[in-house]
């Protein structure tokens, strides 16, 4: 059984179509992200998974269960770390925890998911106390609290600095080590590449790629270029290949790197050129996002 | 957990949270009691000739126990509430398994613990520092306290859920909340007779100044309990609640 089965998702808010006929699965286990910018819909799923909304149409199943009927006992089984949400204050970070793990019936011990998180010396303060950074950390300790078997991060890093960042990273790594399944949405490519197994790309309420970070969009397929700097004397109409020049450089562009570089070299190396800033470029996966997530006009 | 341990739990961290806002706590206590001081002395040796020529504090001091009540129940449920909502800790709190009852009836304990420790503490000063003498019928006067605090939690919770948002909050409950007082005689007594009271006897809160000086009147009169004004407050506590179970949000409203 899958972790999350959406089917024919649909949501719209005032006659606007946030969601639009969405399907996508996430195995056990996995850590999926879901990836595209802002207003594409990635909230507007993830919070019809979580309970919070009711959809329009289409079929969802949460471990097994409907979101919109699941409940108390779903949500015993769930974590939810929220985007950009107050926590009480004027409570301890250990109180506060305290007092969630009770609302779940079989809690990790709570000194424990404050290490994982890295506030295991501040259980003692108050939340008010916390930086903005450490803050989300408390949040992800309490979305971890229930010992859940699926855990919603909705853009967990969203307003961090790149070292605060890396350390959230860290986390997410360490949940997955506890072979929990994660759905996470973001709106930074690097950040589903480094974390999520398998990415679904939205734009404007529908998914426009699905794949691993490696073959998103037909990453690996697309035309490689190789650029270099024409050497001095050297006519572009002498190469052995086609070619255009482009800012200064050369760029041929090919589906068979391996064999055109091989040509090339070869054609160099026997007139004893040297190529300057020779490189093979492959379309990086920011590259294929923004080519995916362009809104046309 | 037990239902009744998962309240108690509620309750002893809504209690955390609020002895540790030095604004709730202020407003809860310090009006109260400044009232108590400033009108209690000033008025010290007055009688209420309207009223069978009792001291003017053995009919303020019960009526400063119903606006302190109402204080810790109405209004502070409906502040901490939309604070609360808007600041997005209800939303978190929905998303766990914690029960939309037990929440509530977290919040309604606290207040109620609020509003007791309230009721005690203008009675004792009242009688300690403004002459009066203890309540008649404290039977009637626990019944009447318990029936008006649940009746005003219920209106805090109601009163929430038609607020738009955190700022209007402080304006719209003191807009409902202080009109209704003043035609209530909470701060002095009306001529039962009068306009004002007529229309004041439409709302719970002057039932509730009644009930609860109905405990206390040191005429001696065996009123027996008050069942017209109870028979008010009940039946504005279901509607509270209606409201309540129906508008309520657990999250801001959409811009």
């Amino acid at each position: 059984m899958p972790a999350i089965a959406v089917e024919g998702l649909r949501k719209s808010y005032g006659g606007v179509e946030a969601v639009r006929g969405l399907s996508f699965e996430v195995a056990e286990g996995e850590v999926f992200g879901l990836l595209g910018p802002n207003g594409a819909g990635k909230t507007t799923v993830v919070e019809i998974l979580e309970g919070y909304r009711r959809r329009d149409a289409g079929s969802a199943a949460v471990l097994g269960v409907d979101p919109a009927s699941g409940g108390r006992a779903l949500r015993a089984r769930v974590g939810i770390m929220l985007q950009e949400c107050a926590m009480p204050r004027l409570l301890g970070v250990g109180e506060l925890l305290e007092l969630h793990a009770g609302y779940y019936p079989r809690p990790r011990p709570a000194g424990e998911v404050l290490e994982l998180v890295g506030l295991g010396e501040r259980v003692g303060d108050r939340v008010k106390t916390l930086s903005g950074g450490q803050q989300r950390r408390l949040d992800l300790a309490l979305a971890l609290i229930g010992d859940p078997e699926l855990i919603f991060l909705d853009e967990p890093t969203t307003g961090f600095d790149p070292s605060a960042r890396r350390d959230a990273w860290e986390i997410v790594r360490s949940i997955r080590t506890l072979g929990r399944t994660v759905l996470l949405t973001t709106h930074y490519m690097d950040e589903a590449q480094n974390l999520a197994d398998r990415i679904c790309v939205m734009a404007a309420g529908e998914i426009v790629a699905e794949g691993s970070p490696e073959t998103l969009g037909g990453r690996q397929a697309a035309a490689a270029r190789i650029r270099f700097t024409l050497p001095e004397g050297v006519d572009l109409g002498a190469l052995p290949l086609p070619a255009h020049a482009a800012d200064g450089h050369v760029v041929l562009e090919t589906a068979t790197p391996t064999r055109t570089l091989h040509e090339l070299t070869a054609w160099a190396v026997a007139r004893g050129l040297e190529l300057p800033g020779l490189e093979v470029l492959r379309p990086s996966l920011e590259d294929v996002y923004l080519e995916l997530t362009r809104v046309p006009g | 957990m037990s239902d009744v341990a998962l309240v108690l739990r509620q309750v002893r961290f809504e209690q955390r949270s609020f002895w540790r806002n030095p604004a709730s706590a202020f407003f809860a206590f310090a009006f109260p009691v400044m009232f108590l001081v400033i009108f209690g002395s000033l008025n010290r040796g007055a009688r209420l000739e309207s009223m069978g020529n009792i001291p003017y504090n053995a009919y303020y001091v019960p009526a400063l126990i119903t606006f302190g009540v109402i204080g810790a129940c109405m209004t502070n449920i409906s502040m901490t509430v939309s604070i609360r909502r808007d600041s997005g800790v209800l939303k978190r709190v929905r998303g766990t398994p914690l029960p939309a009852w037990a929440f509530m009836a977290g919040l309604i304990g606290s207040s109620a613990v609020v509003g007791a420790i309230l009721a005690a503490l203008i009675t004792a000063a009242g009688m300690l520092f403004y002459g009066v003498s203890a309540p008649r019928h404290p039977a009637t006067l626990l019944l009447v306290l318990l029936i008006g605090g649940g009746c005003f939690c219920a209106l805090g919770l109601a009163l929430a859920a038609l607020i738009p948002n955190a700022e209007a909050a402080p304006a719209i409950t003191n807009a409902v909340v202080l009109p209704l007082l003043f035609i209530s005689g909470t701060f002095y007594p009306l001529d039962p007779n009068s306009t004002l009271s007529h229309i004041a006897d439409w709302f719970p809160m002057r039932p509730f100044a009644l009930a609860v000086f109905a405990a206390f009147d040191p005429r001696g009169i065996e009123p027996g309990l008050p069942w017209v004004d109870l028979r008010s407050m009940l039946l504005w506590g279901v509607v509270g609640l209606v409201v309540a179970v129906r508008r309520f949000r657990w999250e801001p409203r959409r811009s």
